[in-house]
């Protein structure tokens, strides 16, 4: 069983986001991985998600499914992140206030990403965008 | 308790799911932050919040989380209502206050989860 999956992330739409992080959280129940894994697959690609809409304009998601691990790789063509270190500290967000009265912007997505996930890889230029790779082993 | 006790404790209003009622929950989370929300995985549990966009019901989707409670009388829109039907989570309204409605929860038995 070798999947590939591939979902646009449409960035002018907020209430979207999260349409591909749940398409892929169903897939992988109907695949019958253990729910811990369909889990925290799903939390980490859906902070990815809510991150590409808030400060990417969107983008796109590409999920391999293997038996021993799933992979999702969410690319974008934003403005990077300029201090990746300071990124994945809880608590830093440079989110407009307009995206915390909608529950995000608190600074918590990057750190729950690593927190959910058992590898995660931030490839950034800026002005170019970033390739934000995550990975969930099935132990 | 179940959803159905939920409702009750709260004097609440079902808006949806009212299939799913006698549904077992466990612990609740209240809060109108969703990256706080996900950040704390449970079991079966409730959602309160004050917020109301249809991001509160994804929150609740990826956590696996059976039903969500808008306090202070907040009514969600059709969109939110249609995706909280479409994933078979409960929603209901309270005319209570968030610090309230926590409260009588956690008075009869319901808890916080496995606090980080």
């Amino acid at each position: 069983m070798n999947l590939r999956l591939h979902y646009e992330v449409p960035g002018d739409d907020f209430t979207r986001a999260g349409e591909a992080s749940g398409a892929v959280k169903k897939k992988l129940k109907q695949l019958g991985f253990h729910p811990d894994v369909v889990r925290r697959m799903a939390i980490a690609m859906y902070e990815g998600e809510i991150n590409m809409v808030i400060h990417a304009g969107g983008g796109e998601a590409e999920v391999d499914i293997l038996p021993d691990r799933v992979t999702a790789v969410l690319t974008d063509h934003g403005p990077g992140i300029p201090d990746v270190e300071q990124a994945m500290q809880e608590g830093w967000s440079t989110a407009p206030d307009n995206v915390r009265t909608l529950g995000f912007g608190a600074g918590m997505g990057l750190p729950n990403i690593k927190k959910y996930t058992d590898e995660m890889r931030i490839e950034t230029e800026p002005g170019r965008g970033t390739v934000m790779t995550m990975t969930v082993l099935v132990k | 308790m179940t959803i159905a006790d939920v409702r009750r404790i709260l004097e609440a209003e079902i808006i949806c799911g009212s299939d799913h009622v006698e549904t077992e929950v466990h612990n609740a989370c209240g809060s109108d932050m969703m990256s706080d929300v996900l950040a704390f995985v449970k079991d079966q549990s409730v959602l309160l919040t004050g917020l109301v966009n249809p991001q509160v019901v994804r929150t609740a989707e990826m956590m696996d989380m059976v039903c969500i409670v808008f306090v202070r009388g907040k009514e969600p829109g059709a969109e939110i209502v249609e995706l909280a039907q479409e994933r078979d989570i409960v929603l209901m309204k309270t005319p209570l206050r968030m610090f309230t409605a926590c409260g009588l929860l956690y008075d009869s038995g319901l808890r916080g989860g496995n606090e980080a």
